[in-house]
């Protein structure tokens, strides 16, 4: 079988696949942007229970395994009733992991906004949510945008890890092509192949568009 | 800040004399340094001063506390009468939440050395942004606010421009007109001019001229140019060691000065520049 023959016969699959990697990834960046904004927050916060809670969320994600972490949301969490499609339970661990790290950038980057910043908010007399919204964010925004670029191709590789729960995602289908038919070379390149494409012509492409935008609204372009 | 009640100090200044500014026995330490030392300064409406003094002599400091942007460990400073960081509560003072600070904060400008612009905003939109999300007021009122401010500052045809398209002088303006957009009844200035190229101290220091001819603005400058010092302020202190070590009109206070410490201190600036 030639490798256009494999692909006529088991390109739709891949395609299927890529599309639930593709639905995995964004909804697990969305979770992990959100936990990643509220968790970075907390661990700034003056209120010590809050900050401590961000602090042991950090902690738990970061320093355990995304796998077994997946296997916790989908195989554990049912016997204390929190029972979980797999799809769902795919992108809720693939995000809440991702968010642990990325908690880390936006709390690295509100730090690095130089403290004239703050003390020119507090000059103007605005509110500590006002001087955050206004003044802080939209600049430690810019200084994480590089890091989040890595994050997000990391957050995409680390979705081929739900195929082990059975969610049909690329490496699922690749697995599934592989052990029907054994031609591993052609199932895992191609599965390879398409994760490259999507990192280097789909996220990071879209990542450094956001810088451009984002410096331009700076006044830096 | 020292938690108990303060009962020795009045809880409003009252009657026609009562000054702008008043710092009533402060205090400030560093753990075991003492960066201002039982300070007492009134300070009129209306009037100038000018905060001279070597590094480290606490004059910065005193602006600071002013803006809130430190605690003070003892004494009490008043505003407009009232205290600035203490509220009374049984009859005595006590430290201020954070509701009475905004309200206190709401007199007070200031503009410092590294202007401290927001990069993220235009000009026009860093002078827009304390009016509109501060002070609550309509886009269009507070874009006429801004533009006249701009005016004033020589800086309305480069309203649309970000602060890295402008130089630190015509930064440092925005600033000003920035402060001022808030309508302080107290402007402190910090070190404006420290930061800025020797060619474009001039365009600086003529707004800061302006500003003393023609409002009634009470201001607190801290400064090392001590031509300016002498030519626009109405007093000039002098500043050595966490106290006030002499203070006059800047005529006296530069052609005279009275104690070795200020002669010293005069001197030492005349041979450097």
């Amino acid at each position: 079988m030639s490798y256009f023959e494999f692909l006529a016969e088991y390109g739709p699959r891949f395609v299927d696949g890529a599309a639930v990697t593709a639905l995995q990834t964004v909804l697990a960046a969305v979770l992990a942007i959100a936990i990643a904004v509220a968790m970075g927050l907390m661990r700034l916060s003056r209120n010590v229970p809050v900050r401590w809670f961000a602090t042991v969320y950090v902690e738990i994600f970061r320093g355990t395994s995304l796998l077994v972490q997946l296997y916790w949301i989908f195989f554990v969490l049912p016997l204390f009733g929190i029972t979980m499609e797999k799809f769902t339970a795919g992108f809720v661990a693939v995000g809440m992991n991702l968010g642990a790290y990325g908690a880390e950038l936006v709390r690295g980057a509100i730090l690095s906004v130089p403290k004239g910043q703050w003390e020119a908010a507090l000059a103007l007399n605005m509110s500590p949510a006002k001087r955050m919204v206004r003044v802080i964010f939209p600049q430690a925004f810019l200084a994480m945008l590089p890091p989040w670029g890595n994050l997000l191709i990391e957050l995409l590789k680390g979705t081929a890890l739900v195929s082990l729960i059975s969610v049909a995602d690329l490496m699922f289908e690749a697995k599934q092509i592989n052990s029907t038919t054994f031609l591993s070379a052609q199932a895992f390149g191609t599965a390879l192949v398409i994760y490259y494409v999507m990192s280097r012509f789909l996220i990071t492409p879209f990542m450094r568009w956001l810088e451009r935008v984002m410096a331009r609204k700076m006044g830096r372009a | 800040m020292s938690q108990e009640t303060l009962s020795d100090f009045p809880l409003e200044l009252e009657g026609a004399d009562a000054p702008m500014v008043r710092f009533r026995q402060v205090t400030k330490r560093y753990g075991n340094l003492t960066v201002l030392d039982s300070l007492d300064l009134d300070v009129a409406e209306g009037e100038m001063v000018t905060i001279i003094g070597p590094s480290g002599s606490g004059k910065t400091t005193v602006l600071r506390m002013l803006m809130t942007l430190e605690t003070i460990n003892e004494g009490v400073i008043y505003v407009d009468g009232k205290p600035l960081t203490h509220m009374p509560r049984n009859g005595g003072l006590v430290p201020a939440d954070n509701r009475y600070l905004r309200k206190m904060r709401a007199n007070i400008g200031m503009c410092f050395q590294h202007f401290n612009l927001f990069p993220h905003m235009t000009a026009i939109e860093n002078c827009m942004e304390g009016p509109v999300h501060v002070l609550g007021l309509p886009k269009r009122e507070a874009r006429e606010r801004s533009e006249e401010l701009l005016e004033m500052v020589g800086m309305a045809d480069k309203r649309d421009q970000h602060p890295s398209r402008l130089s630190g002088g015509q930064q440092q303006r925005v600033a000003i007109a920035r402060a001022l957009a808030m309508r302080p009844k107290v402007m402190l200035f910090d070190e404006v001019t420290s930061a800025l190229d020797p060619e474009v101290i001039g365009e600086v220091t003529n707004v800061i001229r302006k500003l003393v001819g023609e409002h009634n603005l009470t201001m607190l400058m801290v400064t090392h140019q001590m031509g300016f010092a002498k030519d626009i302020s109405d007093r000039v202190c002098f500043f050595f060691g966490g106290r006030i070590e002499e203070q006059g009109k800047p005529a006296d206070l530069f052609g005279n000065p009275q104690r070795e410490r200020t002669q010293q201190f005069l001197s030492a600036v005349k041979e450097a520049s």
